[in-house]
């Protein structure tokens, strides 16, 4: 059954990732997410899943390949430094067709950084951190709700897909307590005929692996990943906008940013001011047409995208707009969160302008 | 058969007709048959799953007739823990260079036997990087030549080479250690047997389970095939010895 719990974010992740089937963990603490694994340690006798504190990320993050290859739904949690050390492992997962889930809870970077909350890591999540050409497909939880709804999400996509999904969330949606409605659990019944589970007489043998060592099968794999990627943007391409319809300026922004967006808009409108929230879920897949086709309505007058880094997705939405109009940057740096004032404040100074 | 023949000897069918990349005299080829023979006589196809390196056997998945996963460089003892945690009632087992076993993926190899997974790493140590031409190697000996120790290597600077096999040995939780090799006949029939031996104990759940192949290399010894024979008995026994180092079906008998 259902239930309506009073949770923490990094708790509630763990809890759904249990009930959405997960059979083997294996991750590294780093905070802000070591609740994950303490969760899955204390939850351990009471279920099935597979638990390995592994002696790195780089470790834990093979120990994934190696159990998601073998058939099981397999999940990592790490924070900005960890997610930087296990990019090798992500780029071998998706060119192997490896299923699985990763989850970074965002700190402030670069380098050891802060443990503060962060966006710092769009760039290196949704273009691609590692070598190659491929994608994940990250999600953009902005609540503790939503850091539920989407690790049960990203499993189906995953095994839908066969390739990592990401949960891009941050310090502060890991660390907050909110009031979740947590699903009941799902019966997951694995159907992977590739998994290497051992030769049976009635098949070839299964090979998972990331080397085509000749260029044209390198290249044959790299089309076959870009034809999947394709029908992933056809097919995946979540979003959410608050107030869009009659805005003249339309604020962009995920996760914990898109939340105080969200009261910004609500001050604007109490002050005459049209201002609406655009707010991506799939930050890869991203909602490119969608921000285009608000950039050609006569009314929206720019764009803003306001963000916890230097101005990452920024370009994105520049990419979106294409010209069409004006695109602003608003954001703070190394674990600072901004405030609505201050947010609002530079919407309303562009507006002057 | 013709009459008055007895078939002794044969290729095993877990082995598949590719034509395999090694150079002539090396031993991957032999331990790739060894492997191959023992699971069709144990009868574990279906049952068995590897995990290849990075390094000359990279492409070992194109030989043996099972199911396998490609690691990156270093990784394959994690990579065949998440196999084995999630499947363990298989034989799984990692096949790995000196320099992925024992350079990049140290920490790897270290602890998973200190967690004593239940698999077996075949460990080839040939004391030199082949695959990338013949670079030093964590295993490398003092004063050999490489094309990264052109005057020999240097124990001041580079260290000493890595008795792996010595190290492991100091992990409770490993259930058997032991070096072997393939110079002579008599030795790779040990060879073939202490894999067999890994087999047999990770089948009955006792731990970790590692057999070191003090290995040649021909083409980047620069040497021929029997030279390199001379090579191993000469320069590499000597600091490397062949031996058992960890049994724990003897330790318990010593108790």
């Amino acid at each position: 059954m259902a239930e309506l719990k009073l949770m923490k974010g990094n708790e509630a992740l763990a809890e759904a990732a249990i009930r959405a089937g997960m059979q083997a963990y294996f991750g590294y603490p780093i905070t802000p997410q070591s609740e994950v694994i303490e969760y899955l340690a204390v939850q351990e006798p009471n279920h099935n899943y597979v638990l390995i504190q592994a002696e790195s990320e780089l470790a834990a993050v093979n120990m994934l390949y190696g159990a998601g290859g073998a058939g099981a739904r397999v999940m990592t949690t790490t924070s900005s430094p960890g997610f930087t050390l296990m990019q090798e492992g992500i780029s071998y997962m998706a060119c192997a067709e490896i299923p699985c889930v990763l989850v970074n809870v965002v700190r402030g970077g670069p380098g050891l950084g802060t443990i503060q909350p962060s966006q710092g890591d769009y760039f290196q999540a949704v273009k691609g951190g590692g070598h190659g050409d491929y994608h994940l497909i990250v999600l953009g939880p902005n609540s503790v709700q939503e850091m539920v709804d989407h690790i049960f999400l990203a499993f189906e996509l995953a095994d839908k897909y066969l390739t990592p999904v990401m949960l891009l969330a941050d310090g502060a949606t890991g660390q907050m307590m909110e009031k979740v409605m947590m699903p009941q659990p799902k019966e997951y019944k694995p159907d992977k005929p590739w998994a290497t589970t051992g030769k049976t007489k009635d098949r070839e043998r299964n090979i998972l692996t990331s080397l085509f060592i000749q260029s044209e099968d390198m290249e044959q794999r790299n089309l076959k990943l870009q034809a999947k990627y394709k029908k992933i943007l056809a097919n995946e391409i979540r979003y959410e906008e608050y107030m869009t319809e009659d805005a003249e300026f339309i604020i962009v922004a995920y996760g914990l940013s898109s939340r105080i967006v969200k009261n910004v808009v609500l001050q604007g409108r109490k002050d005459g001011l049209k201002l609406g929230l655009f707010r991506p879920i799939t930050l890869w897949p991203y909602p490119w047409d969608k921000i285009g086709k608000l950039a050609a309505e006569d009314r929206v007058k720019f764009f803003m995208s306001v963000e916890m880094n230097a101005g990452q997705m920024v370009e994105d939405v520049k990419l979106a707009v294409c010209g069409k109009k004006p695109v602003f940057f608003f954001g703070r740096l190394g674990g600072i969160v901004p405030t609505p004032e201050e947010t609002y404040e530079a919407i309303k100074e562009k507006i002057k302008e | 058969m013709k009459e008055g023949y007895e078939l002794i000897y044969k290729r095993p069918g877990t082995l598949t007709d590719r034509r395999m990349s090694y150079c002539p005299g090396c031993f991957h080829s032999t331990i790739h048959k060894f492997m191959m023979e023992i699971v069709e006589e144990m009868d574990i196809q279906d049952k068995t799953v590897g995990v290849c390196p990075v390094g000359c056997s990279v492409f070992a998945y194109h030989y043996l007739d099972i199911d396998m996963q490609e690691a990156a460089h270093g990784r394959a003892a994690a990579v065949a823990t998440g196999i084995k945690r999630v499947l363990p009632d298989r034989i799984v087992f990692s096949y790995q260079g000196d320099g992925d076993l024992a350079a990049i993926g140290t920490a790897e190899t270290l602890h998973a036997c200190n967690r004593g997974e239940n698999f077996t790493f075949i460990f080839i140590n040939n004391g030199i990087y082949g695959m990338t031409g013949g670079q030093m190697a964590p295993t490398t000996l003092d004063g050999q030549i490489t094309s990264t120790c052109p005057y020999g290597r240097d124990v001041d600077t580079a260290g000493m080479p890595l008795k792996m096999a010595e190290i492991i040995s100091t992990f409770e939780k490993v259930a058997y250690v032991e070096r072997v090799s393939c110079n002579t006949p008599a030795n790779a029939r040990k060879a073939k047997r202490a894999i067999k031996k890994a087999f047999e104990y990770q089948m009955e759940g006792l731990g970790t389970t590692f057999i070191e192949v003090a290995s040649n290399c021909p083409s980047n010894w620069k040497l021929t095939p029997e030279e390199s024979l001379k090579w191993l008995e000469e320069k590499v026994f000597p600091y490397y010895p062949l031996d058992v180092f960890r049994d724990v079906k003897k330790l318990k008998k010593e108790e």
